[in-house]
């Protein structure tokens, strides 16, 4: 079956396993630790995850770790428009602010 | 209006900085004001739907700007700014981490250095901040954790659109 991306961030449990293994690579059980639903549900969704490209798998040992796949460096321009989005929102917010703040010290 | 203020982003893989420079339409002051004062900063620091909120904010060389970065189910990340240059309405420099309500730092994120300059000409302030990593992988990793608040900025504003349509 193909799987796209979007079809990876449809689900709300796979969007929450997105963001918390953005911040560290992940063994299975630890990431089934943070979720409600059976460990074979969430070895599910690693599954439809790593078939999107949006993980890949990382043997460390005995281990297998899940990482977001984001290591090659054309894939880096993608995280840098977020986080350009990121800067972006973020003075759209202060000009705001700024809009605010000129307007009560009249 | 908005649309003809200058944004200015890149990457400069050789000093390992990261550029930005951003125009507003306000007077040096205020913008000064913005990013020195924590009820200010509160206001717009953190991408929605995530907000900031400031701990102590002590403006000074060798003070410190604590706050908790607040995703919106209400986890809080600490962060801290060391700050080390203050040059007021002109320079405002500070070395990032992360940290617990403390202060104390961890190693979650490599160290960013800021260097914030502002400049004012005929009513419109520009920014040039600066942000000077040890590595190159620094950044990397720093983009891939930006990638975190930029997905889950973009999924709220998409929850709200998906529920403005269900009306």
């Amino acid at each position: 079956m193909r799987r796209d991306v979007f079809q990876g961030i449809a689900d709300p449990t796979r969007r929450a396993i997105i963001l918390l293994i953005a911040m560290q690579a992940m063994t299975p059980n630890a990431i089934a630790e943070h979720f409600k639903t059976s460990r074979q549900a969430v070895s599910k969704h690693l599954q439809i995850l790593t078939e999107c490209k949006l993980l890949k798998q990382k043997p460390e040992g005995r281990e297998i770790y899940y990482q977001l796949n984001g290591t090659k460096m054309e894939e880096i321009d993608k995280w840098l428009e977020q986080y350009k989005k990121i800067w972006e929102t973020r003075f759209n917010q202060l000009d705001e602010v700024l809009l605010t703040m000129k307007k009560n010290k009249k | 209006m908005k649309s003809s203020l200058l944004f200015d982003f890149s990457v400069n893989n050789e000093n390992k900085t990261i550029h930005i420079k951003r125009e507003f339409n306000a007077k040096l002051d205020l913008v000064w004001q913005a990013w020195t004062t924590a009820e200010v900063l509160d206001q717009w620091w953190a991408p929605k739907p995530y907000h900031i909120e400031t701990k102590s904010l002590d403006l000074r060389a060798g003070g410190i700007w604590l706050y908790a970065m607040v995703s919106p189910t209400n986890e809080k990340m600490w962060c801290k700014a060391d700050y080390k240059t203050i040059e007021t309405n002109k320079l405002l420099s500070w070395l990032d981490a992360f940290c617990d309500e403390n202060a104390i730092e961890n190693n979650i994120k490599p160290r960013s250095l800021w260097t914030n300059s502002f400049s004012e000409s005929n009513g419109v302030t520009t920014i040039n901040i600066i942000l000077k990593h040890d590595k190159l992988e620094d950044i990397e990793t720093m983009i891939k954790m930006g990638f975190k608040e930029g997905l889950t900025m973009a999924l709220g504003n998409l929850d709200e659109l998906l529920l403005t349509k269900k009306k």
